[in-house]
């Protein structure tokens, strides 16, 4: 009843094609991500920005790089938390050796490392697919742990490899409060998933999905396999470079290559599989369960005031978190996601079901 | 459909709180308590090593309330946050436990210490970290909310090497480091990297990947290798398979010493008599299970059933005793800043001043109850550390006994590490150090 679009007429071809041809839809993120920008810094406590919004949102737009490789390439990947890695280092050394840089371009710069580093290792996707590229994108995992926990020179020979963020500045204001940080990612992830959106409704994003449904006919059709999965995986690791950068700046501020290590990679890629697989909205659903849920479990006998012991607190928070994957798998295998399309299907019918 | 899995979840949470009857572990906090949290990690491939020193924590905190009424009158609140070893686990609970308006934190893990040293000074929140963390932090002026008390890594290192250059001189010796490939394990490489220039032994240094159950490859390499001796630093069950690997490549357990974390009993059991012969550091205490202290424990909190080992035998392990030293010299500061300030709930910034003049000298380590299970120690601006000294203890098969004097580690060789260490992170970070002598300084780095 609320929700129907009824009555919404396109007369031109632009409103046809906008991101969101349903007013009630279009109304709904506008107002999500305004009460995003406008009312939670003045809502939310630290807590709830240091510990749970910003790596939310970070993992979220890790999230996003990885389902377009996944999602909407069809190339699985091991390699995300390498790349991130990738992303998290390139920024250290560039803010460390050139601290007149803007934060943005440092981010934005890292972001391209990764890129470079993500299409070289995505060369390998040309000849194989499947299981056996995903063992391929693991060895980027493990060359890029090696590389960082030996090589000094990526840490500045720091003593115990573990580094450490400088300041953070943009044009002079310090990001320092959680709420300039929350802004800050906020603003990256905005822009972001808005470019990775509208990159998958458009041509090359067609291209993408094509080479996933099924490559040869692709290619019959004329897309070039190789352009549409390296650029898949430049997109990719762009984006997740840059969500490597934010991690290792923003929510950890100080790091070792473990905080990004092969259970980074397997972390994102069941966020991108239990949230959606080729779908943006997905990731972010996908990073919500991930991130949030465990924390929610372990601190939820708390809340409700039960004794239990801080040991039986962290069991029951992995057995009902795997529990709970596993039911939601059951229930939709095409991810959160899909679960959301299914509620809004209902809701334009309701109250009035056939 | 969510309301149902919340309820589901609720109900299964508390069958089984029902089932198991499990102990509380959160004292409520009310306005006029001081608030301790313990980070702590009772599951997990760490748990056999984080449960002993978690129950010797909040064991100490327990008997301050039971047996002394609190510090001055006023009662400790604590609340246990599980970090499982993981760095990003450990910042979200300190994230969590901030709100509560902590004194101190006690991260137990390097890693964790590495990321809350850059949180801590904004927060007004002290870090004591005894017996680990960053060596560096010994520097006041730059950490000034930094308290590695008991000693560190670089001290570790430079007494290891002390000690079996006592057995004869070093030079073309091969020494293998086992270490956990972390900022825990990676933190003594300097200080062995400057010891075997200057005494010319051949530093062999093996990594050991998280968590430490696959070890084939690097002990194979010390087969090959044949070091004359190995120190192993390691933590949780990475100790117990490399204690049983070196019984694997039949590498002499005389010739192996583990520093004060791979020194306890979770490290040496799983091999028992195996392990006779294996050496380790002991900080300032071994495994004493008879000081006034002890007594006290079975006494206020046993007897009574409010302990928080699971048996009584724990208490007084290795590593219960450290827990138990490292909560002591929280409630020490607190005590030292309610001299100072009143006695009445201290913020972060007076604890900070209290661990910074910590005088704990024979009389009060006797007072403590704790005789003979740690050295006087006293911080100041120049030293967080307040004590440098260990000592070795060697596992019998059944018990730990000192094999050693105590030794000091060398100040010429390591205090122009820490500082050129502790520059240069100021560098980084573009702190400016608050220079040492002046009176409090409280400013906000």
């Amino acid at each position: 009843m609320i929700y129907r679009e009824t009555g919404q007429f396109k007369s031109t071809y632009a409103s046809d094609q906008q991101l969101f041809p349903i007013v009630q839809d279009r109304w709904f993120v506008i107002g999500v991500v305004a009460f995003a920008f406008v009312a939670v810094p003045f809502l939310a406590s630290e807590y709830l920005f240091l510990a749970i919004l910003i790596p939310f949102l970070i993992l979220a737009l890790a999230a996003i790089g990885l389902n377009i490789l996944v999602g909407y390439c069809g190339q699985v990947s091991l390699g995300t938390g390498a790349f991130m890695a990738v992303g998290a280092y390139s920024a250290y050394n560039l803010a460390i050796r050139m601290p007149d840089l803007n934060l943005i371009v440092i981010f934005l710069a890292s972001g391209a490392i990764a890129m470079a580093f993500g299409v070289l290792f995505g060369i390998p996707s040309l000849r194989i697919k499947g299981f056996y590229l995903a063992v391929a994108t693991l060895a980027a995992q493990f060359f890029v742990d090696w590389l960082f926990a030996r090589v000094k020179w990526f840490t500045n020979d720091s003593s115990s490899g573990s580094v450490s963020a400088p300041p953070l500045q943009v044009f002079g204001y310090g990001i320092e409060t959680p709420a300039q940080q929350y802004l800050f990612v906020l603003a990256f992830v905005c822009v972001f998933a808005l470019a990775a959106r509208n990159l998958t409704r458009g041509a090359i994003g067609r291209a993408w999905m094509a080479t996933r449904d099924m490559d040869v006919a692709a290619e019959v059709i004329g897309i070039r396999p190789m352009a549409a999965k390296l650029s898949a995986f430049a997109v990719s690791s762009f984006i997740v470079g840059v969500a490597g950068a934010l991690w290792a700046f923003i929510r950890l501020g100080s790091w070792e290559p473990l905080a990004f290590d092969v259970n980074r990679s397997f972390q994102l890629l069941f966020m991108v599989i239990i949230g959606g697989l080729g779908s943006i909205l997905g990731s972010f659903l996908g990073a919500a369960f991930i991130v949030i849920l465990p924390l929610v479990l372990n601190q939820l006998p708390t809340w409700l005031g039960i004794p239990l012991s801080t040991a039986m607190i962290s069991h029951l928070e992995i057995m009902i978190f795997g529990a709970l994957i596993v039911f939601f798998l059951i229930v939709e295998p095409r991810g959160l996601a899909r679960l959301w399309a299914i509620g809004k299907e209902k809701l334009r019918l309701w109250p009035f079901p056939h | 459909m969510k309301r149902i899995l919340s309820k589901h979840a609720t109900a299964l949470a508390l069958a089984v709180a029902g089932a198991f009857g499990a102990a509380q572990d959160v004292r409520a906090q009310s306005s006029n308590e001081i608030f301790i949290p313990a980070l702590v990690y009772r599951t997990g491939a760490y748990a056999p090593n984080g449960v002993p020193w978690a129950d010797g924590f909040v064991d100490y905190i327990k008997l301050v309330n039971e047996r002394d009424g609190g510090v001055n009158g006023i009662k400790l609140a604590y609340e246990e946050c599980e970090t499982g070893y993981a760095t990003d686990r450990g910042v979200e609970c300190y994230e969590r436990l901030k709100s509560k308006k902590p004194v101190a934190f006690s991260p137990l893990s390097t890693g964790i210490t590495y990321a809350l040293t850059d949180k801590a000074p904004g927060d007004k929140i002290v870090l004591i970290t005894g017996g680990y963390g960053r060596a560096d932090s010994v520097d006041g002026a730059v950490f000034q909310w930094n308290f590695p008390i008991f000693g560190t890594y670089w001290d570790g290192a430079d007494i290891l090497v002390q000690h079996v250059k006592k057995k004869g001189p070093l030079k073309g010796k091969k020494i293998a480091l086992v270490y956990h490939d972390s900022p825990y394990g990676k933190e003594p490489i300097p200080v062995l990297e400057a010891l075997a220039k200057r005494e010319g032994f051949e530093l062999i240094k093996l990594p050991v990947t998280h968590p430490g159950v696959e070890q084939k490859a690097t002990w194979l390499q010390v087969r090959q290798q044949r070091p004359d001796y190995v120190f192993l630093w390691g933590w949780g069950v990475m100790n117990s398979t490399s204690i049983k690997e070196a019984i694997a490549v039949s590498y002499p357990r005389l010739q192996m010493y583990g520093v004060w974390w791979a020194a306890a009993e979770p490290d040496v059991e799983p091999a028992e008599q195996a392990a006779k012969g294996y050496n380790g550091l002991a900080m300032g205490h071994s495994a004493e299970h008879d000081r006034p202290i002890h007594k006290d424990m079975i006494k206020y909190l046993y007897d009574k059933g409010k302990g928080t080992a699971a048996k009584k035998e724990e208490v007084g392990e290795v590593l219960y005793n450290r827990g138990m030293l490292s909560a002591m010299m929280t409630v020490e500061a607190i005590r030292k800043a309610q001299e100072k300030f009143g006695k009445r709930v201290v913020t972060g910034e007076e604890v900070r001043w209290g661990a910074e003049n910590l005088n704990i000298d024979a009389a009060r380590i006797k007072a403590l109850g704790v005789d003979g299970m740690m050295v006087p120690l006293k911080t100041s601006c120049n030293d967080h550390g307040g004590a440098h000294s260990a000592r070795i203890h060697t596992w019998d098969g059944k018990q730990w006994s000192y094999t050693s004097d105590m030794y000091t580690s060398d100040p010429k060789l390591l205090r122009p590490m820490i500082e050129a260490s502790a520059k240069k992170y100021a560098d980084e970070k573009k702190i400016t150090p608050a220079p040492c002598g002046k009176a409090m300084t409280a400013s906000a780095q």
